[in-house]
């Protein structure tokens, strides 16, 4: 962010556009691109045509890709500098939210293998 | 007064034109407000993720009872989702309205809003009312300790999102478009998105990573 | 039907004289406090100007104050472990049966943490950070007054389990599945679970609060790499508030879950994995860590700055320091359970990350030393304790660089050489950090300085009883002590212990002595007012306005021109001979009080209450309570009053005449 675009005011997150018309084409187009995203999610899920393995990361692909529609055309976050605070938190907040679900699966999936008592052997500890 | 002579000790503060420096002061409230609201939601969204760290951790720990796959509908996640996601779409419109300060189409738009998301609501707790009575209630397991707990969270967002619709409407039935109530609805508005956001990663993950085969 | 839930007249610790001795003493203390207070008339006064206050200095010193008195109740505590652990050793049994003794430990580090530093620095950022941005408010003035309330509303529920139940024997993070039912049926841990979450609700509306203020509302031309130091670490601290608090409250709320309603995410049965919990709770824990050392390294580095004369040295590699420590600070979580057994890949890359960041932790050290280099330094008592805080952070951060090594830490994990070494952290950043901040501010706040010389001897008492107390621990450690130790049989541990034991008494002078200091000095308060404003010759804003400031705090907002913006001023006004010509002044809108935020707590301590006491009709109650008064408060028109134009040109231009004469016997000096 340089110095000449700070000159131009902030906007708040979420602000829409002054315009009726460009409003209203975001939200359809916003809405076309969700549906999409989300039929194709659920045909990925249940066809038989693709390779197993590879659904489960297609379909987080996918999921991704529709949280990105959602942010642009129904939060309006744009790459535009009057909305770089309001980016910069969202990208901090992604980052933890990866560092917590990654860190913890990872870190979880070695204490089970490593550790992990099975379930019927804690419950047969239980049983007093 | 000139501008050289201006902030020696006493401090002076011109207002309108810009310091040469990148920085005009304080933002007016209509930014700082969804801003704060912004960051708010952000936290909501980390309180999320340590949810579905904690399904993806215990989505296995089913202690001998049923397992995803035999628990969930993927037709009933399609409906909610598409429940869901009109009502964020219908949110945007009444955002629009309210934008133009058409009072009687941001009521109903907002209104439809808040029916299509009860609506998703109505479903979402006759599936859980299903699985209690099927055996499987969040008392099983872990596994399902952890579903109805992220499933539920967003349910209970849900709920006082929709607490809040019917707030906001009142007030703007009484109050007409003033300011301070047209930066609440941006929030509303950022809010109900942010719930179809997070809607996005549940039914994913949990409704169809959960059922695949 | 039952009304009143668990709630008997057992509950009540009859048979137990400590606990009941010290809840009498409280109660007819507050009793007798409250009843002065009305009697003398002054209610009217404080919920004005105090309670239903919405100003940002009023709250920051409310929570100063409720710091300081969970400072005393968490010390008391520690005192009180440690006479247990200096006598209870072969056959001795000492004062403290173990199920108190566990209760202490538990409340002693949950009070430390979130009631005393936590709340301290809320506080102090409170109080400084619209000043030193040179603006008028925080962003959101009622939410500021809420999140305090709901701070004191937690306060309130964990000192009445003294009275009323019993506290959690859990330790102060209440690890599964000893929290669980099964093995803590009693309120203990509820009490512990529901104040922390309203706590934390607290803090986490603070941590947005500041963090919007300090990006958005900021005087015009000041920016980013012109704010002072203290206001990027409160940034990073309160980013990272955001960022971990919301993870406190899922764990926490699931350990509820699991203790309410059977739920199974951390029990030994039905699939549950207390590792989680573990695993949760320190990806909020250890940025917690930071959220308290990060404002009190930028405290210190006002302090640094002000007192050698000269700027902070490295201004920038500060920020990009701070900026490190809080994203790394994310990354390190799982040193804190390297022994659970995550297996050496995993252990040596969190190890490594925990050593990384010792780095920007060390280029900060050296700027503050340079800083020093060639300047004049003045030894008042902020510095007294900024010294102290080098050296004793430089050392103490060595051991967590030790313990940062997964091989020793599994040698001596989980015993006292881990006590001291956090002790050693915590209290060597934190607790010097806001002693030197509240020396240092104080005459802001209330117009008048602190006694310098008790100051110092409060100081050294702190300084030296530090050492003492828990430079022992390290060897203890080494020997084989394990901590939360109620009873231990091997006597060559007793000399050590005795002499921390000696430490920890110091420490209570060090305390003593600050009351005397305040004592005193409120006393000679005439002959120690502060009638410039700038009684340190301070470089940032917030000492360009009178002390204490005006409820707007600026006149007019004050036009930054560089890094330092307050002392730029100065020295252009030496320049020039006279101060800036006096401006047109407007009306300025402030926010008004609200009673939201006592009335809030209020309904949140009922609520509280109730779910501990699974009085659920009482929870209800609260909960609707807090949503009538939530819609009442969204309802109101009027969210500002206006100080007409003739108010400010008053306060403006007696503080102009100060100024000026200032500016007289500066130049006279030079």
């Amino acid at each position: 962010m340089t110095e000449q675009d700070r000159q131009r005011p902030d906007v708040a997150p979420g602000e829409p556009h002054d315009s009726l018309m460009s409003e209203t084409i975001s939200y359809v187009v916003g809405l076309g691109f969700a549906l999409i995203l989300t039929g194709l999610s659920f045909w990925v899920a249940s066809t038989p045509l693709l390779w197993g393995p590879g659904v489960a990361t297609g379909l987080v692909v996918l999921a991704i890709a529709q949280m990105g529609v959602h942010l642009v055309f129904f939060l309006h976050i744009t790459s535009g500098p009057d909305n770089a605070n309001n980016v910069l938190a969202l990208a901090f907040g992604v980052l933890i939210v990866f560092l917590v679900m990654i860190g913890t699966i990872w870190i979880m999936g070695h204490m089970n293998a490593n550790m992990g008592v099975g379930a019927d052997l804690m419950n047969l500890q239980m049983q007093h | 007064m000139s501008t050289s002579q201006a902030a020696v000790i006493g401090l002076t503060h011109r207002a309108s034109e810009d310091t040469g420096h990148g920085h005009r002061g304080p933002e007016s409230k209509s930014i700082v407000v969804p801003y704060g609201f912004w960051l708010f939601v952000l936290s909501d969204i980390v309180l999320f993720s340590a949810l579905f760290a904690t399904y993806a951790s215990l989505a296995h720990a089913t202690d001998g009872g049923p397992t995803s796959r035999e628990l969930f509908s993927r037709p009933t996640a399609g409906v909610e989702t598409l429940a869901l996601l009109l009502s964020s779409f219908v949110c945007g419109l009444a955002m629009i309205a309210a934008r133009h300060r058409n009072l009687a189409w941001t009521q109903i738009w907002l209104l439809v809003t808040g029916l299509l998301g009860f609506a998703f609501l109505a479903i979402e707790l006759r599936e859980f009312a299903s699985l209690i009575a099927d055996g499987a209630p969040p008392q099983r397991s872990a596994f399902l300790s952890s579903f109805f707990t992220l499933v539920g969270c967003h349910g209970a967002h849900v709920t006082c999102g929709l607490l809040w619709i019917g707030t906001m409407m009142a007030q703007i039935l009484a109050k007409g478009f003033q300011p301070h109530i047209m930066r609440r609805l941006l929030c509303l508005s950022i809010f109900w998105h942010a719930l179809d956001i997070v809607w996005v990663a549940i039914f994913t993950l949990v409704y169809l990573v959960g059922t695949l085969p | 039907m039952n009304f009143v839930g668990k709630l008997t007249w057992d509950s009540i610790p009859f048979d137990q004289p400590i606990p009941l001795m010290t809840s009498i003493v409280i109660i007819l203390g507050l009793g007798a406090i409250l009843a002065w207070v009305t009697l003398k008339g002054h209610v009217p006064y404080l919920w004005r100007e105090w309670i239903t206050s919405t100003d940002h200095k009023r709250i920051g010193v409310m929570y100063c104050i409720l710091a300081f008195l969970m400072l005393i109740r968490g010390f008391a505590d520690a005192i009180m472990m440690r006479a247990q652990q200096a006598v209870a050793v072969g056959q001795s049994q000492g004062y403290l049966p173990p199920e108190h003794y566990n209760q202490i430990f538990s409340a002693h580090g949950t009070i430390m943490i979130f009631f005393m530093a936590m709340t301290f620095l809320i506080g102090m950022m409170n109080f400084v950070l619209p000043l030193q941005l040179g603006v008028r408010d925080v962003a959101f003035p009622t939410m500021n007054s809420v999140s305090f309330w709901l701070t004191a509303s937690a306060v309130l529920l964990v000192n009445v389990s003294l009275v009323v139940g019993e506290f959690a024997r859990t330790g102060w993070l209440g690890f599964p599945p000893l929290s669980e039912k099964a093995f803590s049926p009693g309120v203990g841990v509820d009490y512990y679970l529901v104040s922390l979450q309203i706590s934390g609700i607290g803090t986490l509306l603070t941590g947005i609060n500041f963090v919007t203020t300090i990006l958005k509302i900021r005087a015009p031309g000041m920016s980013y790499m012109r704010m002072p130091v203290f206001c990027w670490t409160s940034l990073a601290a309160n980013l990272l508030i955001i960022a971990s608090f919301p993870v406190l409250t899922a764990t926490l709320g699931l350990l509820m879950l699991d203790r309410y309603l059977g739920f199974h995410f951390f029990t030994n049965d039905g699939g549950g994995n207390s590792m989680l919990y573990v695993n949760l709770i320190w990806i909020w824990g250890h940025p917690e860590v930071y959220i308290l050392a990060l404002p009190s390294f930028g405290i210190f580095s006002e302090i640094f700055a002000t007192f050698s004369g000269k700027p902070l040295f490295g201004y920038r590699s500060m920020v990009y320091a701070t900026l490190a420590i809080c994203i790394l600070s994310f990354t390190v979580w799982l040193h804190h359970f390297f022994t659970m057994g995550a297996g050496a890949d995993v252990n040596a890359i969190f190890g490594i990350a925990s050593m990384l960041i010792a780095i920007p932790t060390g280029v900060k050290i050296f700027n503050w030393l340079f800083t020093m280099y060639g300047g004049r330094v003045r030894f008042s008592v902020p510095m007294h304790w900024a010294l102290g805080f080098v050296v004793t952070f430089v050392t103490g951060g060595m051991t967590g660089v030790l313990l940062a090594s997964p091989p020793i830490n599994f040698v001596v994990h989980n015993s006292l050489f881990l006590i001291a070494h956090f002790h050693h952290v915590i209290i060597g950043a934190v607790v010097f950090g806001l002693m030197a901040g509240y020396n240092y501010w104080f005459p802001k706040a209330f117009g008048f300085t602190l006694d310098e010389r008790l100051g110092k001897a409060s100081f050294w008492c702190w300084f030296a009883g530090f050492y003492l107390a828990f430079l022992p621990l390290y060897i203890l450690g080494l020997m084989g002590a394990t901590r939360r130790m109620q009873h231990y049989d091997d006597p060559s541990w007793q000399p050590l212990m005795v002499v921390a034991l000696v430490g920890a008494i110091l420490i209570l002078a060090g305390i003593v002595l600050t009351g005397v200091q305040l004592y005193v000095s409120i006393r000679t308060r005439d002959r120690r007012r502060d009638l410039t404003g700038d009684p340190w010759d301070g470089r940032t804003l917030e000492w360009a306005t009178l002390s204490p400031p005006p409820h707007f705090n600026f006149a007019v907002l004050p036009d930054v021109h560089g890094e330092e913006a307050y002392w730029s001023l100065k020295q252009r006004a030496l320049q020039r001979g006279r101060i800036s010509d006096e401006p047109e002044y407007q009306p300025i809108e402030m926010p008004l009080n609200s009673p939201t935020g006592v009335i809030c707590a209020f309904f949140a301590t009922l609520c509280g209450f109730a779910i501990i006491w699974y009085i659920w009709w009482l929870a209800i109650l609260g909960l609707v309570g807090a949503f009538v008064i939530f819609v009442w408060y969204a309802w109101r028109d009027e969210h500002e009053h206006v100080i007409p134009v003739e108010e400010v040109q008053r306060l403006e231009r007696e503080r102009r005449r100060i100024r000026t004469e200032l500016l007289h016997t500066l130049s006279q000096s030079t």
